[in-house]
């Protein structure tokens, strides 16, 4: 189990405590489930508690909790025969990035998305969910599958950001995205995206231009990392909490902006706790968004997805 | 992915260089540090006539180097940014606005319209640097669109010119949105049959950099501009090691296949017209 977020402790003590009890020999079956039942309201109570009322750095930890269920997580829960593609075939294979055919209630679609990993050995291999131009270039190939055999795409994104090193600089990170951007733009075929944890910048961007877009209840998604923005703002990155209050990256902040379409609730206490749950309740809402996208024409579908990104922005005239 | 520290030193450096220029018959290069005839240097360009430094100019001179006089209609002028996220770092968001507004003599970040190049219309536009570090947000990515969007009705090409720290972070996510939309436009652009020139000066960054400006059919780069989507700092910070000298300039870019070609000043007007002669008029 990977080290608890700080405002978890009192959840965190009670799971134990209920833990505890389970284990001790002296207490009757009957009086142990009295006590873990009464335990297990006070966890239920004070979970809600803590998770109503997280600050926008806390959601930020949240986001970035390692237990949190990453793309493969979702595709093993949600898809069936799966089949990953690999590779941009210009350059190499990029795994901070994953993509591949599956089946969604038994259809095939196209699922992309970022990749991080839950030790240093799987993140120095997956570059901790920060691709590089070639993962791009992966995603470029897959959006042109789908939409050379008109199959729907569905997104995850969860990174940092585009991964700012040398090669990727070199290698055209930049035009990558850009390219990517434009080729969203042209699609015929439905395409759903789910910002599932952290959505950083040009480098999530760079897959979510969906026809819709969803959020986990705890996720996040903003033009820069506040510890960046603190770095530069106010020259000093431990006024990372102000800037993420300061910069409106919760799910439910850009909700009411109106640039994402629906929050998909997560089970009480983080999506973390409970694969299950989350993945069943994102099952559902990609469902039911996938079936009002088909119903559109290949034309309308693209008009409908240049209309919702050409009118974000606001504006006085 | 926003403004970095050295955008902010190269605001007070363009200040200074305008003043000097302004009181002194005289200019220092800040490239070879030679010291030239003002009116040298702006007969070249505003070039340094030792060693080709590009000395910093405003949107609408770069515009003005590459269309017929007098041609320029500008468009949407009243188009202003406004605080949808209420944003507050050491100032708030809308003092910063009205501070540039009132040194820059514009609204905000974005000047474009139709111009004649040639005798033939296209529409050109620009992003001023000294307005907030040219960064984008709704407002100059609503200008973009609509410049490309007005392209498309009136069947001419476009010319982009960039210089840029990047998304304004001050309208955070709305701001990443404006890669979206004007990414989306150009694809338009292309599906119409049109051209875009997307002309890179220094610097360009960040969201700029990867969204619209690296979407040129054809893409010319000012000469040593600084050109990249991560900035030289956060590259360090993040390899923590030093950069190689030349690092994201154009040339380093035109090495590494990133743009077509490196065009000083002097030839954009010959190099841009080659190109929309290729692209042919209607």
């Amino acid at each position: 189990m990977a080290a608890p977020l700080d405002f978890e402790a009192p959840i965190i003590e009670i799971e134990n405590k209920i833990a505890e009890i389970k284990n001790m020999s002296s207490l009757s079956d009957s009086d142990m489930q009295r006590e873990v039942d009464s335990l297990q309201k006070r966890l239920e109570r004070v979970k809600a508690n803590i998770y109503q009322r997280l600050t926008p750095s806390q959601k930020l930890m949240v986001a970035r909790h390692p237990e949190r269920p990453y793309t493969l997580d979702f595709i093993k829960l949600m898809f069936t025969d799966f089949l990953e593609l690999h590779g941009d075939r210009l350059f190499r294979d990029d795994q901070a990035l994953v993509c591949g055919i599956a089946n969604f209630n038994d259809s095939p679609v196209m699922v992309i998305g970022h990749q991080k990993g839950r030790n240093t050995k799987e993140n120095i291999r997956r570059n901790f969910g920060m691709a590089s131009p070639e993962g791009y270039r992966k995603a470029q190939r897959m959006f042109d599958l789908a939409e050379r055999f008109n199959r729907p795409i569905i997104t995850f994104v969860d990174t940092p950001g585009a991964y700012p090193g040398i090669e990727a600089e070199e290698r055209g990170q930049a035009e990558a995205i850009a390219k990517s951007l434009m080729m969203m733009a042209e699609l015929t075929v439905p395409m759903i995206t789910v910002i599932t944890g952290e959505g950083g910048s040009g480098g999530a961007l760079a897959i979510a231009m969906g026809n819709r877009v969803l959020m986990l209840e705890h996720s996040t998604y903003s033009v820069i990392s506040p510890e960046g923005c603190a770095s530069i703002l106010w020259k000093d990155a431990s006024y990372a909490g102000r800037a993420a209050e300061a910069l409106k990256l919760t799910a439910q902040d850009l909700k009411e902006l109106e640039v994402i379409d629906e929050i998909v609730n997560e089970p009480l206490g983080g999506a973390h706790r409970n694969h299950h749950q989350i993945a069943h309740n994102l099952k559902t809402a990609i469902a039911r968004h996938l079936k009002e996208i088909k119903s559109l024409a290949p034309k309308q579908i693209f008009e409908q997805r240049y209309d919702k990104f050409r009118n974000m922005g606001v504006f006085a005239e | 992915m926003g403004i970095t520290d050295f955008l902010l030193e190269k605001i007070t450096k363009v200040s200074s260089q305008k003043k000097d220029m302004k009181e002194n018959i005289w200019s220092k290069c800040s490239g070879c540090g030679e010291i030239s005839y003002r009116q040298e240097i702006e007969d070249n360009y505003q070039c340094c006539p030792k060693c080709d430094f590009h000395f910093p100019v405003s949107a609408m001179q770069k515009i003005d180097y590459i269309i017929d006089p007098h041609t320029f209609v500008e468009f949407d002028t009243g188009i202003r940014s406004l605080d949808p996220l209420k944003f507050k770092d050491s100032k708030k968001y809308p003092d910063r606005i009205k501070a540039a507004v009132k040194k820059m003599d514009m609204n905000d970040a974005f000047v474009g319209g139709m111009a004649k190049i040639n005798g033939r219309e296209i529409n050109i536009g620009g992003i001023e640097f000294g307005f907030l570090g040219g960064s984008m947000g709704s407002v100059v990515g609503e200008k973009i669109t609509r410049l490309v969007e007005n392209a498309i009705k009136n069947h001419r090409h476009v010319i982009t010119i960039s210089c840029s720290g990047g998304a304004r972070m001050q309208e955070s996510i709305l701001s990443l949105m404006q890669m979206a939309k004007t990414s989306a436009a150009l694809a338009k652009l292309r599906m119409e049959g049109l051209g875009h020139i997307s002309l890179l000066t220094d610097p360009t960054t960040g969201g700029v950099t990867a969204s619209y400006a690296m979407l040129g059919d054809v893409i010319m780069a000012e000469p040593k501009a600084l050109i990249c989507f991560a900035g030289p700092r956060v590259i360090e910070q993040t390899i923590r090691q030093k950069l190689p000298e030349g690092f994201q300039r154009s040339e380093f870019l035109l090495e590494h296949g990133m743009v077509d070609i490196v065009s000083h000043r002097k030839r954009w007007r010959k190099d841009i017209t080659r190109v929309l002669d290729f692209f042919g008029y209607n």
